[in-house]
């Protein structure tokens, strides 16, 4: 999956409101089933991110920094079969 | 489409080791600090980032006085890198007026609720935008008084639970919602009004362009500019936090259309210096 | 007479103007920019003659369309740093009150003028007719003279306390003409207005707030924290309550039997009814206090100590008289010799302001006293 972007996400500020994974136009944000220090689950980041700030524009606790490669990357969506 | 549980998750928890730039911050630049006890899923918090970016993107940091009502957004006052002037509950406007009258080269911007400024507050915004004071009014419109906990405004609309109207507003009890952006559009004073929302990304990136496009009308000297911004509050509305979005789409966006109802820039050509 | 265009630093010759035009012109000399206000009797000619004067000095005067919103722009004025000022009659100060309660929270100055109807408005005034533990400092003009030179102490009081500053006039006041040469008065300098705002520290990273909450921000670690601001306010209350000298002005106290106390525009028949009763051989004396807050209370408490009674005149139901009274604290008796005096306009026309009736009520006194 070419990949253009990539976020750092401060876990801890999330309070689990959902917005990014509806505004994240490729569909690359999913709540994962961790939650964190206060009980809130939070968003993990499958390939193919483009940097497009969607998410950190409608995030309502500043939890995400957006980054944009300078080459993008080919990031592989399946896991590697450990057999 | 592969089982999601079998896609290998991007490590999100430094920053990348590949060359990249950072193209979004946490916070905006104008915001000191992220952290805030607003509610999960509060769009106040989403509209500020706008405003201020907004602010950054046209340069007028060291230009801009804010000047804040009262209501939860309140919370981001003292949190802000560009002068705050703070006011009473809807009292806003009137303030704002001094301010620009006194520094006409500042950017005045009021931030105001909808109790703030449509219960409280109606004759201020009316009055300025009347007189064509070249201020921004923003209205951060949820429908209910939030920092008090949940209650009817003069915006609320009908069949909404509020902590007052407790089986919905009702039209023979309670009255009608006020639409205020269409009452501030036929005043001949106002010079940009625009109604938009914060519950998507595309709702966003409008509420985005017509906060620009206010500033620029205050900068044109075109009459006051006036941007009413339809937020979430889910404690408010007694909805699950990943419900707002739709509950306002539904229910306060049917009512407070989107829209930009004015544009004197846009009608007359006017050149933005 | 014309109105006069007032350079602000020089001073102008003798006219004949009436009280609401000197105050304006004082208001202009001291420096004063931004002035917004809502006609009400008998208020509305400062106003009038606000807007004639400050355009032509590059002020602004706004007739807002309430008093709630000629308070808010006086306070936007205000925090840019702008000497500005406001004002109305008692009704109109009510409506003002919250606003009035906050600008002192959030350390603005500012002067308000009440052209009063009557003496109603002294709890208002003093007590200030707001939430919270704020005070003004208040100011009570005998006379036109007397007023142009007080306005003018107002706005310096005003800036070197950042605290509002009320000048509490009357009809007469305003309404009164005299010949008054409206000198410019010098104060001394004022303190730098480096809390002003004017956009100019955005981006830098501490960027100026102006608010009744505090000035604590966020990034500073802090936050607002009420009960911490509060105690600063009240801190400062009490060290300019402290700082700033009480005034009165009194008459043959020195040998009194009788001493009336009295404040502004009765305070003129007051002083004109003892020098008559002096010159009948009539041992009364008077005090006027000129500054209300801080009350004089050590001149009204020495003139208890010498004469055997103290009377206290005012137009309204018994005001100033609990001031009176905490200052004198049993040293002498205290008798209250005025009363609501109203025509039937209620702007504040006083049939007992007439120097033979107030020398009736003194007179009363002095024999049931003998």
């Amino acid at each position: 999956m070419l990949t253009r972007g990539t976020l750092v996400i401060d876990v801890e500020a999330c309070k689990g409101c959902e917005l990014c994974i509806d505004a994240c136009p490729p569909r690359v944000l999913t709540m994962g089933t961790d939650v964190n220090a206060r009980g809130y689950r939070f968003p993990v980041l499958a390939p193919g991110c483009t940097g497009c700030k969607a998410c950190s524009q409608i995030c309502p606790d500043f939890v995400f920094q957006v980054y944009k490669y300078e080459t993008p990357l080919e990031l592989s969506t399946r896991r590697e079969d450990p057999s | 489409m592969s089982d999601r549980s079998r896609i290998p998750l991007v490590p999100t928890g430094t920053p990348p080791s590949q060359p990249a730039r950072l193209v979004d911050d946490f916070t905006p630049s104008l915001v000191d600090v992220g952290a805030h006890h607003l509610c999960p899923g509060c769009g106040e918090p989403i509209a500020i980032r706008s405003l201020v970016e907004a602010i950054d993107e046209l340069a007028l940091a060291q230009r801009t006085i804010a000047v804040f009502g009262i209501g939860c957004y309140t919370a981001f006052s003292n949190n802000l890198d560009v002068e705050v002037l703070q006011a009473l509950h809807g009292r806003a406007p009137s303030v704002a007026t001094g301010v620009k009258r006194c520094l006409p080269d500042s950017v005045v911007v009021t931030v105001q609720g909808d109790g703030d400024m449509v219960s409280e507050g109606l004759q201020e915004v009316l009055h300025a935008a009347a007189r064509g004071e070249s201020i921004t009014c923003v209205m951060l419109n949820n429908g209910v008084f939030g920092e008090t906990g949940g209650h009817m405004t003069a915006t609320t609309v009908l069949g909404q639970r509020t902590k007052t109207s407790l089986d919905g507003r009702d039209p023979a009890t309670h009255g009608r919602p006020i639409l205020l952006a269409d009452l501030v559009a036929r005043l001949d004073g106002a010079g940009f009004v625009a109604r938009c929302a914060v519950n998507s990304a595309g709702e966003l990136a409008r509420t985005h362009r017509a906060l620009r496009r206010a500033l620029e009308t205050q900068l044109a000297g075109a009459g006051l500019s006036f941007v009413e911004i339809l937020t979430m509050c889910p404690t408010g509305w007694f909805v699950e936090t990943t419900e707002a979005p739709r509950y306002l789409a539904e229910n306060l966006g049917s009512v407070h259309r989107a829209g930009v109802l004015k544009d004197v820039l846009a009608e007359t050509d006017a050149a933005v210096p | 007479m014309s109105a006069i265009a007032t350079p602000a630093t020089t001073s102008v010759p003798r006219h004949l103007l009436q009280g609401s035009e000197a105050i304006a012109d004082a208001m202009v000399v001291a420096g004063c920019r931004f002035f917004a206000g809502y006609p009400m009797t008998p208020f509305t000619e400062v106003l009038e003659e606000m807007a004639k004067k400050l355009p032509a000095v590059g002020g602004v005067c706004m007739n807002a369309e309430s008093e709630l919103e000629a308070i808010g722009m006086a306070w936007g004025a205000a925090a840019t740093g702008t000497p500005a000022a406001t004002g109305s009659t008692g009704q109109g100060l009510s409506l003002m009150q919250e606003s009035l309660s906050e600008i002192t929270l959030a350390r603005l100055p500012l002067v308000v003028l009440n052209m009063a109807r009557a003496q109603g408005d002294y709890w208002q005034a003093t007590r200030g007719g707001g939430h919270g533990d704020y005070r003004h400092l208040v100011l009570a003009p005998v006379d036109v003279t007397e007023a142009v030179e007080l306005v003018q102490r107002a706005f310096h009081l005003a800036e070197v306390w950042r605290n509002p500053v009320l000048v509490l006039g009357d009809y007469y006041l305003a309404h009164t003409a005299r010949a008054v040469d409206i000198t410019p008065v010098d104060y001394g300098p004022r303190p730098p207005r480096d809390w002003a705002l004017s956009g100019a520290t955005g981006g830098s990273g501490a960027a100026k707030l102006v608010s009744f909450l505090g000035s604590a921000k966020q990034g500073d670690g802090v936050g607002y924290d009420l009960a911490v601001h509060y105690a600063a306010c009240a801190d400062h209350t009490e060290a300019m309550l402290r700082g700033v000298p009480p005034e009165a002005e009194e008459g043959y106290v020195e040998d009194a039997d009788v001493v009336v106390v009295a404040f502004g525009t009765p305070g003129a028949y007051v002083r004109a009814a003892v020098r008559s009763l002096r010159a009948d051989g009539v041992r009364v004396g008077w005090v006027r206090p000129v500054t209300l807050v801080p009350f004089p209370s050590a001149v009204v408490a020495a003139a208890a100590r010498r004469a055997n009674v103290i009377a206290v005149f005012e137009n309204n139901a018994g005001q100033m008289l609990d001031d009176v009274r905490l200052a004198v604290l049993g040293e002498a008796p205290v008798e209250f010799i005025g009363g609501l005096s109203l025509d039937a306009s209620g702007f504040g026309i006083a049939p007992m302001l007439d120097v033979s009736e107030v020398r009736r009520r003194i007179l009363d006194v002095v024999e049931r006293r003998q």
